[in-house]
């Protein structure tokens, strides 16, 4: 494998999804490729950075009335 | 991933959704309000509009929780209605993403590659020197941290709908791949190419701010900070 292959396949090895063969020579590679073994950790950085971003939520307002809906929903 | 309360499991949440129970309403609302909206963004254009559509997914919710038959997950249903319901909104809005094939400039490397040796060279296939990938130290200071995340919230900001879609239900809001390829309807193989080319791209944008060779710029209308 070359790491114009490895780059492509990152994804797939980290959902545990390489076929066996694929998967043997994806680590044969990163075993001796300390550039491939930065970009596999560059890219688990960037995977965990984006599960700190913070969203935005709906208004306080919209959340009252939703929950009058919800009351009134009940009622009927 | 974001920090969520424990919820309840499912059938305890549908049954006092049922009957009534305001407090667990609450909860609900409040644990996955956010995602909804955030999802809801790449369907329609605007946050007002992506707004009605989680209020509207709510209701629907409210209507439908007497009829919901466990065959998913609670969580599943309330966001297949979401989508559902955000992809009517998008058409009426001419701003639709279908999944069903991949497009041309969603294939092909997600690396530059100039980056690596030609065909016929020594080591083809392997990197130019000088552009293989480097340690990165991102920091640990609070105040640069924040630096990342207006980096990587205008990048994610920036990718083309379906990559921001993708990438946003599986490494933002912490879905698995299952539960993205059901709710976009999407097959596992596709669903990967495009959470691939949408993290090379982030990893790239930081890779770039690590280097130096971007500074952030504030402004972000899309809802991430």
């Amino acid at each position: 494998m070359d790491c114009v292959d490895f780059v492509e396949l990152v994804t797939e090895f980290l959902d545990g999804a390489l076929p066996e063969g694929d998967e043997r020579r994806f680590i044969e590679h990163l075993a001796e490729c300390s550039g491939c073994e930065n970009y596999l950790d560059q890219f688990r950085q960037t995977i965990t950075a984006a599960g700190e971003l913070t969203q935005d939520d709906i208004s306080p307002a919209a959340k009252q009335q939703l929950l009058d809906a919800f009351r009134g929903w009940r009622q009927t | 991933m974001e920090a969520t309360c424990e919820l309840p499991p499912d059938d305890v949440l549908v049954d006092r959704l049922r009957d009534g129970h305001e407090q667990t309403f609450t909860l609900v609302l409040d644990t996955w309000s956010k995602g909804m909206l955030r999802l809801a963004m790449s369907f329609v254009s605007t946050k007002a509009s992506a707004e009605e559509v989680v209020q509207e997914t709510w209701l629907a919710v409210i209507r439908g929780i007497g009829g919901f038959e466990g065959r998913s997950s609670l969580k599943t249903w309330v966001y297949r209605i979401l989508v559902n319901t955000a992809k009517a909104r998008g058409t009426k809005e001419h701003r639709t993403v279908p999944f069903t094939c991949l497009l041309p400039e969603e294939d092909g490397p997600t690396v530059d590659p100039s980056r690596f040796r030609g065909p016929g060279e020594q080591f083809a296939g392997h990197w130019v020197t000088g552009q293989k990938p480097q340690p990165w130290e991102l920091p640990e200071e609070q105040a640069l941290l924040g630096e990342v995340r207006t980096v990587l919230a205008k990048a994610l900001n920036e990718l083309p709908p379906r990559l921001r879609t993708v990438i946003t239900l599986r490494d933002v809001a912490g879905h698995s791949s299952e539960e993205v390829c059901s709710l976009l309807e999407i097959s596992p193989g596709n669903q990967r190419v495009l959470l691939h080319r949408a993290r090379a791209v982030m990893r790239q944008k930081l890779d770039d701010y690590v280097s130096g060779a971007v500074t952030p710029s504030g402004g972000d209308d899309r809802g991430l900070r």
